[in-house]
């Protein structure tokens, strides 16, 4: 669903997964951290999982100091969790071998634990498959209410790319058995346009730009997915009309003028990154603007609500 | 101050750190350019697919080995290299360079054939405990070992954990001590004679969940690693000592925003732990005031009033007003890396109106740098 763009938009937080990627340094956190806001404020129980991070997330919130690997709520209807492998694939474990000691054999066992740590592919799996389960209305874990949302706030394109592929890849390795099978259980959620969008976060600049176009390409190819959308973050205003800047010409040598002239230039140059980003998404994308204060997911959420267009 | 120049002296490596986005790849090209100009013989290794670096520096591709960057191209972007300077340049394929470790470290063809030619290795390799991260030391060990260059600048992956970096001979060498490797290294039927009753029930209930063939092509390219073991462990440790030697340092690149600021204090920290050399910071795409913009945006409008009219006076108080809280939010973001850095001079970039795409950019950030 790509060119129009609208019909994809509009069922965007109907999915069971949303995953939010792109180059290192755009503000995935902050844009998954907003969306997840906006899905909640329109009545959805959500949760934004963060992988491999450190609780970026909850400190967007203000919220230091939470358990990482329990699910939080950190807003009316809006929970948090960062995922780490080890504690996925205890988890994973106990599930798997209910009677008890022997999930704890394995957990507690040095040889299994590097043959975990070592086996290729092997956190981004468990990674992955933590994701799914949280996606699922009849939760794997012991008591756990369903999410309507799970929004990602996944790795950098490469490895963001590489996180989806994953269980595809070691359902491929594996062959035969339980984790062939759940591979490709997992894989058949993320492979669903119905129930999986892919997100990307980029900025008015060549090379984010550039990689998002990359992205885009890679996810076609390894998993035939589309981008969903694309949101262009930290915008400068773009506060001049062409004929109101050729009125602050002449009087450059008033050093707010001069700022201003030069910031338009700015704006310039990212109207037609933006341009370029277009053309390669094949989408308009929707626009967040600087915030000079540092990001704030409260208005992050405002600005991108509209551009949503949640009540279809 | 203390410009990037003087902070470098006397190293043969300097490490770039930081997190993404923050102008690294940028920093690196910098600085290697920059000490080339100077005189040395200089190599820039890259991870990022940096096909705009490449572009910029007249190379097709950047390839696995370092390439040079014509003399004439850099005299006519005004680029004089002194005596003996020359900069080269590579991107780093953690693949290739695995790869290539794998067959200089196997103790014969029949191992090295049977790593490379391994299902698991070939479909999920690179990510061997942090492989990008040990590649790219262990390239830089090579580069440096070899002795071809004075200073050799790494721009590191792009990870989200410093550590990562930092441990990554370390887990090398874990992996390649680790008893699982060892209880591999031998067949399998002698393995399970061999095991501990513990060992061994692990095993059954991981055959169990795996499936027989996910668990036996693991078992097999651990066992066929098994032969490279003190290869690795070699290297890992001559790495190790690479990432401590007096003549390494780290220069760590950060934006003022807040969560590359919190990955600078972070790794800085890390660091710290580790015992190695922290050579400086560089604070890249700070807003900075200029003098007379310090002036009240209300004032501003009323100065400006009368000549563009009263709306169009509002437009540019706003800009200002942006302007100074962009400063003050930059500015705070600084102090706060001083006091946690222990850096009381950090280099500090302004934000550029545009981006770096060419020799002269690049120089003129290297000016910037070493100039402070």
């Amino acid at each position: 669903m790509i060119g129009d763009g609208r019909g994809a938009i509009t069922s965007l937080l109907s999915r069971r997964l949303l995953v939010v990627t792109g180059k290192g340094g755009v503000g995935k956190t902050t844009v998954a951290a907003a969306l997840g806001l906006v899905a909640a404020r329109a009545g959805k129980r959500t949760i934004v999982a963060e992988v491999a991070r450190r609780g970026d997330v909850a400190s967007a919130f203000d919220r230091e100091g939470a358990a990482p690997f329990a699910e939080t709520e950190i807003a009316p209807g809006l929970f948090h969790i960062s995922i780490d492998p080890q504690d996925a694939l205890e988890e994973y474990l106990r599930d798997q071998l209910p009677s008890g000691p022997v999930a704890e054999i394995l957990i507690r066992s040095r040889v299994f634990g590097l043959i975990a740590a070592a086996t290729p592919g092997m956190r981004e799996l468990l990674t992955v498959g933590k994701l799914w389960e949280l996606a699922q209305l009849d939760r794997r874990t012991p008591g756990a209410a369903a999410y309507d949302l799970v929004v990602v706030d996944a790795p950098a394109t490469g490895h963001g790319v590489a996180l989806l592929s994953a269980p595809r890849t070691f359902a491929a390795a594996a062959g035969a058995g339980p984790v062939a099978r759940q591979g490709t259980i997992i894989d058949t959620t993320l492979a669903d346009p119905e129930q999986t969008a892919v997100v990307a976060v980029a900025r008015a600049e060549e090379l984010a730009v550039t990689e998002t176009g990359a992205l885009r390409e890679a996810l076609h190819a390894s998993m035939g997915l589309e981008l969903e959308w694309v949101v262009a973050n930290a915008l400068d205003s773009d506060r001049f009309s062409p004929p109101e800047a050729k009125r602050l010409q002449p009087h450059a040598a008033h050093p707010a003028v001069a700022r201003a002239l030069r910031g338009h230039q700015r704006a310039l140059r990212q109207r037609a990154q933006l341009a370029r980003l277009r053309k390669l998404t094949d989408q308009a994308p929707a626009r967040l603007s600087l915030h000079p204060g540092g990001p704030d997911i409260e208005r992050l959420a405002d600005e991108l609500e509209p551009q949503l267009d949640v009540d279809r | 101050m203390t410009g990037v120049g003087e902070r470098l002296q006397g190293k043969r490596i300097c490490i770039v750190a930081g997190s993404g986005g923050v102008g690294k790849t940028t920093a690196s090209a910098a600085l290697a350019l920059g000490l080339a100009s100077g005189g040395q013989r200089v190599a820039v290794v890259t991870i990022d697919p940096a096909r705009r670096l490449a572009d910029a520096l007249g190379l097709e591709e950047l390839g696995n080995a370092p390439r040079q960057v014509s003399r004439a191209l850099l005299e006519s972007h005004g680029v004089q290299l002194h005596d003996g300077g020359e900069l080269w340049a590579m991107m780093l394929d953690p693949k290739a360079t695995f790869d290539d470790l794998v067959t200089r470290l196997a103790p014969d063809d029949t191992t090295r054939d049977e790593v490379l030619g391994n299902r698991i290795y070939a479909q999920l390799s690179g990510a061997i405990a942090g492989s990008q991260e040990f590649t790219a030391v262990a390239k830089l060990y090579e580069l440096d070992r070899d002795g071809d260059f004075d200073a050799i600048v790494l721009d590191t992956p792009p990870s989200r954990n410093a550590l990562d970096f930092l441990d990554a001979p370390d887990r090398i060498s874990d992996f390649f001590d680790s008893k699982a490797l060892k209880l591999f290294a031998v067949p399998t039927s002698i393995a399970t004679r061999v095991m501990s009753r513990g060992t061994s029930v692990v095993f059954a209930i991981l055959k169990r969940l795996t499936g027989v063939d996910l668990l036996d092509d693991v078992s097999v390219l651990f066992r066929s690693l098994g032969g490279l073991i003190d290869g690795f462990r070699e290297r890992a440790a001559a790495v190790k000592a690479l990432l401590s030697d007096p003549a390494t340092t780290f220069l760590i690149v950060t934006s003022p925003e807040r969560e590359p600021v919190a990955e600078a204090i972070f790794f800085r920290g890390k660091l710290r732990d580790a015992r190695m050399p922290f050579g400086g910071l560089i604070v890249n795409r700070a807003t900075m005031l200029d003098a007379g913009e310090h002036t009240d945006p209300a004032a501003v409008a009323a100065q400006l009033g009368d000549q563009l009219g009263a709306a169009l006076a509002a437009k540019v108080a706003a800009g200002v007003a942006e302007l100074q809280l962009l400063a003050a939010r930059d500015a705070e973001s600084i102090e706060r890396l001083k006091a946690e850095l222990d850096e009381p001079e950090p280099i500090v970039v302004p934000r550029l109106d545009g981006e770096i795409q060419d020799i002269e950019g690049l120089m003129a950030l290297y000016r910037r740098l070493a100039a402070q």
